[in-house]
């Protein structure tokens, strides 16, 4: 990464990351198909709901005959760390238009959410439009297009866990943390260090007690608490 | 209701909450600023959420229970990890731990 913020910047260092959008759609896409639904509503799932993990708890609600409020209810409560990523991205799109701000706000992800946060430490804390609105695009249209692909292979593909495609997402997860951490200027690295750590044990007690649709939001707003604390002991 | 109607129907609601969780906080910071200390919780967001969604697949969850570990994913990590460490470079880090599960369920053979 370097400090150019242009939209073929935005593609030389989103492409990298399309490939765990990739794994993971086409591993939605057939999930999907083996749930008894059709390739096309497996498109638009993907282009109107672009939930990511959660569309797959979706599948399975929907496929369950789950009443359609419990279906809404449960993905915006899976969905709603969405509203901590954008809050996270909107003060540096303040300056701009409304409509550059719903047009961020779209499409964002948390693969061009966690690239922009990467980007922010090569450029001097800033962030554009062309940017963010490529790397959002090119993610977007990965989804789509590999849920699609995921639906159509169906036919041919009867146990996908076997290829270690669900791994995809993680492994760019995890990929994505490392470059972070060694990145984050803000942040030093003990601070760091720790806060992952916690966030480790958060998750495992959260397991116990906190439905699985709920967990990572509850854990990352407590994470966040924790993070700040101990940044306020250590400056004393 | 037929049952295209209903997938339909679903689809869109679930689609229009996600959409409102991701555009409501851009209009409302236009309208409001943050506060110091706000900025500073957020700034943690990054490393937590990713690191949560991690370690969430590393276990498997008995709601009351204590969690199991989830062997396979937590093994597959370790290359990744490794790889990430070595190369910097999210193609090579996806490609190794899908890799590496692969490999791992074709030994344990499920």
């Amino acid at each position: 990464m370097n400090a150019e913020l242009t939209i073929k910047s935005a593609i030389r260092e989103t492409l990298p990351t399309v490939f765990g959008y990739l794994g993971i759609g086409v591993a939605f896409g057939l999930v999907g198909h083996a749930a008894g639904l059709s390739p096309i509503i497996i498109f638009l799932m993907s282009a109107i709901i672009y939930g990511g993990s959660a569309q797959f708890i979706t599948v399975s609600l929907l496929a369950t005959s789950s009443p359609i409020l419990s279906i809404i209810a449960t993905t915006f409560l899976i969905n709603s760390r969405m509203i901590l990523l954008s809050l996270t991205i909107a003060p540096y799109f303040e300056h701009k238009s409304l409509t550059d701000n719903i047009l961020i706000g779209t499409l964002l992800t948390d693969e061009s959410f966690a690239l922009g946060m990467n980007k922010l430490n090569y450029t001097d804390n800033q962030l554009n439009f062309p940017w963010l609105n490529t790397a959002n695009l090119i993610a977007y249209l990965t989804w789509v297009m590999a849920s699609l692909i995921g639906a159509l292979l169906g036919n041919f593909i009867q146990n996908p866990a076997r290829f270690g495609l669900d791994f995809a997402i993680v492994a760019m997860f995890i990929g994505l943390l490392y470059l972070q951490v060694i990145a984050d200027k803000r942040l030093n690295y003990l601070l760091q260090v720790t806060v992952i750590g916690l966030t480790l044990g958060l998750t495992y007690l959260g397991l116990i007690i906190i439905p699985s649709s709920l967990l990572v939001l509850v854990v990352t707003i407590v994470g966040c608490i924790l993070g700040v604390f101990f940044k306020k002991i250590w400056r004393h | 209701m037929s049952t295209f109607n209903y997938t339909i129907l679903t689809i869109l609601g679930c689609g229009l909450v996600t959409w409102l969780s991701r555009i409501l906080p851009f209009i409302l910071l236009k309208k409001f600023n943050l506060s110091e200390t706000v900025l500073e919780y957020l700034s943690f967001v990054p490393i937590v959420i990713m690191s949560a969604l991690w370690f969430s697949s590393l276990f498997t969850q008995h709601l009351g229970h204590l969690p199991t570990v989830n062997w396979p994913n937590l093994i597959a990590s370790g290359p990744t990890l490794l790889s990430a460490i070595l190369s910097k470079n999210l193609l090579v880090i996806v490609l190794v731990g899908v890799c590496s599960l692969g490999v791992i369920r074709l030994i344990a053979g499920n």
